[in-house]
């Protein structure tokens, strides 16, 4: 979409110069932010509109449109243009990030539309993610409000660092200039601590095209730029081409014997053909043998080009690898310190594994401390056990192995991450990394002479652990009970960590929050791993009711060391039987959060051995557990001697 | 993020890139969808581009309605010779034994039974996991709003108010078996910007495109071609030879051309700048109402 001048289109020459001028344009992406009706999306359709980037037939459709949505009368609105699904036409809000395109003479022009509402933040953020600056309006009638201070924390926070503050609606406060003053005044007090690098406040009318692409001739108190003028001038080059050169690797690319290159997009920084880099985490060097594209070799590759790196020696690189100028090379560690903003209805929980990906690696992290999270209308901080839906948070964070990064602050491109959640796939979190925690290189883990072979050897059995899983009263203790007494008769070493008495000691702290429940279950797989390096058979019965945390657990030990056993009782079974009285309780309210009643149980997928409770008695069942076990050889069969 | 470094089309085409090498990198089992169109002759360089030296590290999947344009067909082969491809043609048989055909059945019943179910029969048939796919944000409204990274269900479904945030370069490409995503690497290209990337690196696209004498017939304002027999005439009706072009390009029967002198690259980005018709409307699919798109992404068309 774009219109051109018609004089310049029947001139071949002047049409020949047009092509050129356009080819020869940059790219400023930005977004629009404001609370709702303060007008980003008329903002956004009269960019588009005066801009004659509509054509006939989009037109017709925005006029059918604005008779059946429309909300100001019989004009066209020009809001319809951009408010894209159909859903959301309906309730007249935009509910999620879209993306829109214009360009001038100068540039082209990606905009980011963010919602106003307050349980979007995450598409605002999401938004930011990729823009270089960000509009925030406000309606002139209103001035800085809740909204407004949100925003702006947000793409502070997202390492926005040029702003346009549109006072939008300037036409119904008579185009007063105090106060569009006292706004900017207020604004400014406001914003002086968030870090922008420019701040250009200007009057305007979505509506009536008041100063977004021609000067206004009804503020004639305004004297600096129109919307248009301004964005197109902006210089917003962050200077990522000085900044040490970065590539993360997104592919190896060998095509025959005879050549092995390294693709990715260059994150910042120049590379040239002969400098020394260095593979981040290996610390292997080497040097820039070619910068090979399919348009030819080049001797210089600065942040944003994608390229294909070959290197003059051999090393190991894979995917996932950040290559590095070798005098200045990124923080390298497992544990760091990120601000993180929530994106997904379930909340943070830390100690729940999830994967994060940096670059072109991912990885298994946890979260393990909230620091505090952020109340984003005011700057604040508050404790926090937990991040919910849309709120921000301070966290350290560890990770299965070390990750090269550096600062989010120094570098956009190597100091972001996402997280996504194990089972569902979502992506859950957004994450800017503040600084790494040093810790990880200075607890080594202390090697001792008798290790767990050894330890398990002299029991005559091979150490596990052997997970009860299951609803309150489906059978837990008694069978794990039953199990014990079976291998202690069999001259077996055992031991039960049961959910109730360890609630009573190690874990009595902890109450029944999901946070809570993630944190009591993360204790007891790191206490039966440290029991399992003993050499013993580990019986844990706990209600466990999350896969996630079942998963953490089984992943502590090695293959084959973790027997999932789902004790398997209907709600209804289990509720007859109350051994404790405790869904009674539940179910008159005494109890909040009880498992299977007003908190989820997770079945598992994929159990070792499934107890049926209802098909047998509870002595048969615990026969075939230890019937199991020692099919899988953690116990000899009774007619082996050791 | 360097602004006046780089050029948009140099900054269009480097995120092009890396986004089909993430996918490359991260899928077990990706296609490209290959419409023989403009939009994908510049998704196929951007690919070759991105694994240059090496070869395409998957195939390109045409859904072949049968009624596609011959020259399209010749075009599609030429191509696939001259860049040494991997390409694979499906045709919805179930949908060819029960005669569906634009005419017979109509435009909405002829465009579900032959694009939309004969691309989920071959996703499904060969086990994709991700799926390129050359569409572009400024198209039409409903796109505005999908991700690069598209999500869908394993009846391919997509749920616009349920999409995966995206942000930064970070694409999460996490399926379940059966799951998939579509790709949309030209998400943020506009159809000046395909044009002018087209000139600049003379891409070869479908002569279709360039004005020239053609047979069509006058279907309710809209210039159809007789590109076979297969087109059932009016009585009395005999196709004229009248010198147009497509603006985009798909089955015959439903893409209708504009009269124009347009024969050569420059002239038709001239002629597009002083367009007054979005491109869309040569395709009839989308003219029911302006939410007629989002309802068939949600069943699955591309």
């Amino acid at each position: 979409m774009n219109a051109i001048d018609p004089t310049i289109a029947a001139d071949a020459s002047a049409f020949t110069d047009y092509l050129g001028r356009h080819e020869k344009k940059s790219l400023l992406r930005f977004l629009t932010c404001g609370s709702v009706d303060d007008g980003k999306s008329t903002l956004i359709g009269r960019l588009l509109y005066d801009s004659k980037l509509l054509f006939e037939d989009q037109l017709l459709s925005l006029e059918k449109d604005s008779r059946k949505h429309g909300t100001v009368g019989d004009d066209i609105d020009l809001a319809l243009l951009v408010d894209g699904l159909e859903a959301e036409r309906e309730q007249g809000i935009t509910i999620d990030v879209a993306y829109r395109f214009f360009s001038t003479d100068k540039r082209k022009f990606i905009v980011a539309d963010t919602p106003g509402h307050e349980q979007y933040t995450r598409n605002m953020a999401t938004g930011a993610s990729t823009a270089d600056l960000a509009v925030i309006l406000i309606d002139a009638r209103r001035g800085v409000l809740t909204q407004t201070r949100r925003h702006s924390f947000i793409a502070s926070l997202v390492g926005i660092r040029h702003v346009v503050l549109a006072v939008n609606k300037i036409d119904l406060v008579d185009f007063s200039q105090a106060i569009f003053e006292d706004i900017v005044a207020d604004y400014r007090a406001f914003a002086a601590g968030l870090g922008f690098r420019t701040l250009a406040a200007m009057p305007l009318s979505a509506r009536h095209g008041d100063n977004v692409l021609e000067k206004s001739a009804r503020t004639p108190w305004y004297g600096g730029p129109t919307l248009v003028e301004h964005l197109e001038t902006v210089a917003v080059d962050d200077e990522a081409a000085e900044r040490p050169f970065r590539l993360p690797v997104q592919w190896v690319n060998r095509p025959n014997l005879d050549f092995r290159g390294f693709s990715g997009t260059v994150a910042s920084g120049t590379v040239r053909r002969g400098d020394a880099v260095v593979v981040a985490k290996s610390g292997r060097t080497s040097t820039v043998k070619s910068i090979v594209t399919f348009d030819g070799e080049l001797d210089t590759a600065s942040a944003g080009e994608a390229v294909t790196l070959t290197l003059a020696d051999e090393i190991d690189i894979s995917r996932g690898d950040v290559l590095s100028a070798a005098a200045d090379r990124p923080e390298v560690s497992d544990q760091f310190a990120a601000h993180l903003v929530w994106m997904a209805d379930e909340p943070l929980l830390p100690g729940r594994p999830y994967l994060l990906k940096i670059g072109a690696r991912q990885v298994t992290a946890q979260v393990t401390a909230i620091k505090y999270k952020i109340d984003v209308n005011t700057g604040g901080e508050l404790p926090a056990k937990s991040l919910a839906l849309n709120e921000v948070g301070v966290a350290n964070l560890s990770l299965s192995e070390p990750v090269a990064f550096d600062p989010y602050a120094v570098n956009r491109e190597t100091g972001a991450f996402i997280v996504i959640d194990r089972l569902s796939n979502l992506t859950v979190g957004a994450g800017m990394i503040d600084h790494g925690l040093r810790r990880a290189g200075n607890i080594h883990w202390q090697a001792l002479d008798v290790d767990k072979r050894a330890r398990a050897l002299a029991k005559g059995q091979k150490p596990a652990v052997v997970w009860f899983t299951g609803l309150s009263g489906a059978g837990k203790s008694t069978i794990a009970n039953l199990v014990e007494r079976k291998l202690t008769a069999l001259g077996r070493h055992a031991y039960i960590l049961d959910g109730d008495n360890i609630r009573h000691g190690l874990n009595r702290d902890l109450g029944f929050s999901d946070a809570d429940r993630v944190e009591n279950i993360r204790r007891v797989a790191e206490t039966a791993k440290l029991f399992v390096d003993a050499g013993l058979i580990v019986l844990v019965s706990f209600i466990s009711p999350f896969r996630a945390e079942r998963r953490l657990a089984r992943e502590l030990v090695e293959t084959g060391e973790f027997v999932e056993v789902f004790v398997d009782t209907p709600l209804d079974v289990a509720e007859a039987r109350d051994p404790k009285g405790l869904y009674a309780k539940a179910r008159a309210g005494e109890i909040a959060r009880f498992t299977g009643v007003s908190s989820p149980y997770e079945p598992p997928e994929a159990p070792e051995i499934r107890l049926d409770t209802t098909s047998a008695p509870a002595d048969a069942l615990a026969e075939r557990v230890v019937a199991h076990l020692q099919d899988i050889g953690i116990v000899p069969g009774a007619d082996v001697t050791i | 993020m360097s602004q006046d470094r780089l050029t948009h089309l140099k900054r269009l085409e480097a995120e092009s890139i890396h986004i089909i090498r993430e996918v490359a990198a991260e899928f077990r089992n990706p296609v490209m969808l290959y419409s023989i169109g403009k939009d994908s002759s510049v998704m196929l360089r951007l690919a070759l581009k991105a694994f240059y030296p090496g070869k395409l590290p998957f195939p390109l999947l045409h859904v072949d309605t049968t009624w596609k344009f011959r020259e399209m067909i010749a075009f599609r082969d030429a191509t696939v010779k001259a860049e040494g491809l991997d390409l694979i043609v499906h045709t919805n048989r179930d949908g060819v034994a029960a005669g569906v055909t634009p005419f017979s059945h109509g435009s909405s019943v002829y465009t579900n039974v032959m694009k939309t179910e004969a691309l989920k029969q071959a996703l499904s048939a060969h086990g994709f996991d991700a799926a390129f796919g050359g569409a572009r944000r400024d198209e039409e409204k409903s796109r505005a709003k999908e991700r690069v990274f598209s999500f869908r269900t394993d009846t391919h479904a997509w749920d616009p108010k349920n999409q995966r945030p995206e942000l930064w370069r970070l694409y999460n490409a996490r399926v379940r078996p059966g799951e998939s995503i579509r790709v949309f690497p030209l998400s943020n290209w506009t159809e000046l910007d395909i044009w002018q990337y087209i000139l600049l690196e003379k891409i070869p696209i479908v002569p279709l495109y360039f004005a020239a004498e053609r047979p069509v017939v006058d279907r309710g304002g809209q210039w159809i071609m007789a590109d076979d027999d297969r087109l059932p005439l009016l009585p009395g009706e005999t196709p004229d030879l009248r010198r147009v072009r497509f603006r985009t390009l798909g089955c015959y029967p439903l893409t209708a051309a504009v009269e124009s002198d347009a024969a050569s690259l420059p002239e038709i980005v001239r002629e597009m700048l002083i367009a007054r018709t979005s491109e869309r409307s040569g395709r009839l699919i989308d003219h029911d109402d302006s939410a007629s798109m989002e309802k068939k992404k949600r069943e699955g068309y591309f």
